[in-house]
């Protein structure tokens, strides 16, 4: 493990010039730099990880690469030219393809119109659709992939929909490949399969940067890695040389000490002193992100609910607050089965739901902070049909205050706001309405550091005050900061469930990564203090 | 008052810089800048109204007079309150082409029961019932559009095509000539020298106005247009919001066609309300409210609707040829969204 700026170690690709050469990489959006000297180096014939946390800034240092935003300092330099995209087009045309989670395809074309779309081979001007679908056959079978061409992209699962956004790639003759979080919906066989093509494109001599949260497979598949924690590259190394632990201690900025040492006595007290049962989920199905997911919420507590991206913690948590319809399972607040059919339901049973999607379902972009503030308990603030102004102000007043949100006035559009200050909002949405049971869904998603802080500060307050509260969050960290206990659900199934002490980023991420039969070395580490052989026998496994 | 409004323009223009760095506490002036943002909007029609309304009083002659003056309003009557209906359905994201059949199935109806029904009963029951069946419209239009999820332009091209042909049947196609000064009064009648129609148009956008502004439905109106799938999870009833729109909507323009028979003595089904949803949509555009729903400016509604008839006038008196006309309309109409997209 080398820290930045220091030489790069020996690894597979040392001594051929990299491909991709990007240095001192600065961005800032709003005056919040979300990168400062970040650094990334990738050679041909090489599958190069990209890590970090959300907001690490992995994402965005792939946009700068792909042209969709225009970095603010230092240099990108690509088969060593000097290099400033402008669009993506212009990074596509130059040979990088980028190949995101939700894939570029027209579902309803053919599969090869989709790997020759725009660049479809002519004929007498006209496009000569044999040879589409005859080279298409041929680029698919290169990868070990018989599948017919003809039948529209959306008929083939997820898996075979990534080949063909890598196949077209291809066939466009990129020459470096960027996979972001491109396996988080496939099942292992899948990956396996998807994993196959990948390095092939290697063995042809194309770079691969591969974004992904699941580390086994960034061992399965990856030559070298890069570390971003903080809009800083932290760590640049082969992946020999870093066992999961140490990249998982890098990732998170934090001695593996603490790591495995989280405050758990004080959890534990808190588990002691939660109240009733608020509610409870048994069973819960509906196709077909959840399968099976079981879990209870009591007054007093706050209980985190861990899983990937796609896993399946979004989808409960609305169907907990009845948003979409459930196919099994029952649910039951205070005690009593209910069946939620809208929202309007759940809102009246004592539920909140703060949406993962804040710009798409959360707020009202061009009404005001105090109408978007006001919209769940606006019903009550009226009187045979009108509205309270004066109850509405005080209300809007009130949460300013004690959320502590920035705005010039509350006349202002809720847009203008920083992501932060609009989060707030939206929970003083929500609280105004005095709700017994928070759904917290990522609620530090997309906003600064401070007003993570704010927001967490906030929600153990709440808890302390006897609500209870269930939140999702991507960075274990601030999960662990908040939740006295968490629920685990992989493949929209609960597979763990880790109170107090036996909660931790670590075990966590163990439950993640092996659901609850697997091996449990961090577990058992974190519990014997052996943290040593632990190590040892992780770097034996791996 | 010129001069006031473009030192509010050039506010605006500044707002991005200070909205990405915002003050730790909400002081007064602010408070007010804000608020005068609000109507900063509407304000620009204003200008554009008003100079307009300068130009004719230089260059036009007669213009300076009461019966220019009431010329003028009688012709934008129906427009405005059948735009007002429009704009409502507008916020909510949706479209109403349906307008015009609704004017004619009312404007089929009333005749019918107040040729047949003698008394002050009759009359009554003309004003009441034509506007119910429209509102009947409107509900049909409401429920395509939210039980089904229709698109709204799909959904209301259903009744824009088979809803002339209902009010056809019901009169067998034949004119209905009628000299009823009870049931004209609504049209023809003046208060203070006034027309009532105009004053009955006034009320009704003084209160949308205020029923946007200050009422659950109102709020609810632009929350669901403003984003619809956050309304749902707020337990906003939005398919409720959006049927009484539409319902608004068509029973206000079955009121347009009970003042549109009314201004000609006769109803006809082929005529009465053709082509008024798209004058109703230009009024609602130049207005000021953004197709793509959330807004809601009654006023602007109106202004947009005086606007154009001005802008009508204004050629007409001096020469221009109504075709001409048509296509200055259109050029008014681009020239208003496009203002429009640059605020943004």
């Amino acid at each position: 493990m080398t820290q930045s700026g220091s030489p790069t170690p020996p690894s597979p690709s040392a001594g051929r010039s990299p491909l991709l050469e990007m240095q001192d990489i600065q961005i800032s959006f709003g005056g919040v730099p979300a990168l400062r000297n970040a650094n990334l180096s990738v050679a041909a014939g090489e599958v190069h990880a990209l890590i970090g946390q959300n907001g690490a800034g992995k994402s965005t240092m792939i946009k700068i690469l792909t042209g969709a935003y225009r970095r603010a300092g230092g240099s990108v330099r690509f088969e060593g030219r000097e290099i400033d995209f402008r669009t993506p087009k212009e990074a596509r045309e130059a040979g990088i393809s980028t190949i995101y989670q939700e894939i570029n395809l027209v579902p309803f074309r053919s599969v090869a119109e989709n790997i020759f779309l725009g660049r479809e081979p002519r004929r007498y001007g006209l496009i000569d659709w044999r040879a589409v679908q005859r080279r298409a056959a041929a680029l698919l079978e290169s990868f070990g992939l018989q599948i017919d061409v003809k039948k529209p992209v959306r008929s083939y699962s997820t898996a075979i929909q990534q080949m063909v956004a890598l196949a077209r790639a291809v066939s466009s003759d990129a020459k470096m490949v960027i996979m972001d979080e491109s396996t988080s919906s496939l099942d292992e066989r899948e990956v396996e399969l998807l994993f196959s093509v990948v390095r092939k494109l290697r063995d042809d001599g194309r770079a691969v940067i591969f974004v992904s949260h699941r580390l086994d497979e960034l061992y399965a598949l990856c030559d070298r890695v890069t570390v971003m924690r903080d809009g800083q590259t932290v760590a640049q190394s082969s992946m020999a040389e870093m066992d999961k632990l140490q990249l998982v201690t890098t990732m998170l900025g934090r001695t593996l000490a603490a790591v495995v040492q989280d405050d758990s006595t004080a959890r534990e007290a808190n588990l002691a002193r939660r109240g009733a049962q608020v509610m409870a989920a048994h069973n819960l199905s509906a196709h077909p992100k959840v399968s099976d997911v079981s879990l209870e919420v009591h007054a007093g507590e706050a209980v985190g609910l861990a899983g990937l991206l796609g896993s399946g913690r979004t989808e409960t948590m609305r169907l907990m607050f009845g948003a979409d319809p459930l196919e099994h399972g029952t649910l039951a607040v205070d005690g009593e089965t209910v069946t939620l059919k809208s929202p309007q339901d759940a809102i009246a049973r004592g539920l909140a739901y703060l949406t993962e999607d804040r710009k798409g379902d959360g707020i009202v972009p061009e009404l005001s902070v105090r109408d978007n503030l006001t919209l769940v308990c606006l019903r009550t603030l009226a009187k045979h049909g009108v509205v309270d102004v004066k109850k509405q102000q005080a209300i809007v007043e009130r949460f300013i205050a004690s959320l502590g949100i920035k705005l010039r006035s509350p006349d202002q559009p809720i847009r203008e706001l920083s992501g932060g200050n609009q989060q707030k909002v939206l929970l003083a949405r929500w609280l105004a309405a005095e709700p017994s049971l928070l759904l917290l869904d990522e609620p530090t998603r997309g906003i600064d550091v401070g007003a993570k802080a704010d927001v967490a500060k906030i929600v153990r307050e709440l808890r302390d005050a006897g609500l209870a509260v269930l939140l999702s969050a991507s960075e274990l960290e601030e999960l662990t900061a908040v939740a006295d206990r968490a629920v685990v659900i992989r493949d929209g199934r609960t597979v763990a469930e880790l109170n107090g002490a036996q909660m931790s980023e670590s075990s966590i991420m163990d439950a993640i990564a092996y659901g609850s039969d697997g091996p449990s070395q961090l577990v058992e580490a974190a519990h014997t203090a052996h943290i040593e052989d632990a190590l040892e026998g992780d770097r034996h496994g791996a | 008052m010129a001069l006031k409004s473009l030192k509010t323009l050039g506010n605006q223009a500044a707002q991005p810089l200070a909205a990405q760095t915002p003050l730790a506490a909400p002081d007064s002036a602010a408070q007010q800048q804000a608020k005068k943002r609000h109507r900063v909007t509407i304000q620009r029609e204003v200008i554009v109204l008003l100079a307009m309304l300068v130009f004719n009083l230089l260059f036009t002659q007669h213009f300076w007079s009461l019966q220019t003056f009431n010329v003028n309003l009688t012709q934008v009557v129906t427009i405005v309150i059948v735009g007002i209906g429009m704009t409502l359905v507008v916020a909510t994201g949706g479209i109403d082409l349906s307008v015009g059949a609704s004017m004619a199935i009312s404007g089929a109806l009333a005749p019918m029961l107040f040729m047949n029904i003698p008394g002050p009963g009759g009359i009554a029951l003309a004003f009441v019932l034509p506007v119910i069946a429209a509102a009947a419209c409107g509900v049909f239009n409401g429920l395509l559009v939210t039980k089904l999820s229709v698109q709204p332009i799909v959904a209301t091209l259903v009744l824009f095509i088979a809803g002339r042909g209902i009010a056809q049947v019901v009169t067998d196609g034949s004119l209905q000539a009628f000299d009823n000064p009870a049931f004209q009064w609504i049209a023809l009648g003046k208060v203070g020298g006034v027309p009532f129609q105009v004053l009955l148009m006034f009320a009704l956008v003084a209160l949308f106005v205020w029923v946007v502004r200050k009422t659950l439905f109102g709020q609810y109106l632009l929350i669901t247009g403003g984003n619809e799938k956050a309304a749902y999870l707020c337990g906003v009833p939005t398919a409720r919001v959006k049927l009484i729109a539409y319902t608004i909507c068509a029973a206000l323009a079955g009121l347009a066609g009970l003042i549109s028979i009314s201004v000609n003595s006769s109803s006809d089904a082929n005529v009465v309300g053709l082509g008024i949803e798209l004058d109703a949509i230009a009024a609602v555009a130049v207005g000021g409210t953004a197709l793509t729903g959330g807004k809601a400016y009654i006023g602007g509604t109106l202004i947009g609707a005086l606007i154009i008839q001005l802008l009508r006038f204004t050629l007409l008196a001096h020469g221009i040829p109504d075709a001409a006309a048509l296509v200055v309309k259109a050029a008014i109409i681009v020239a208003a969204v496009y203002v429009q997209r640059r605020s943004r």
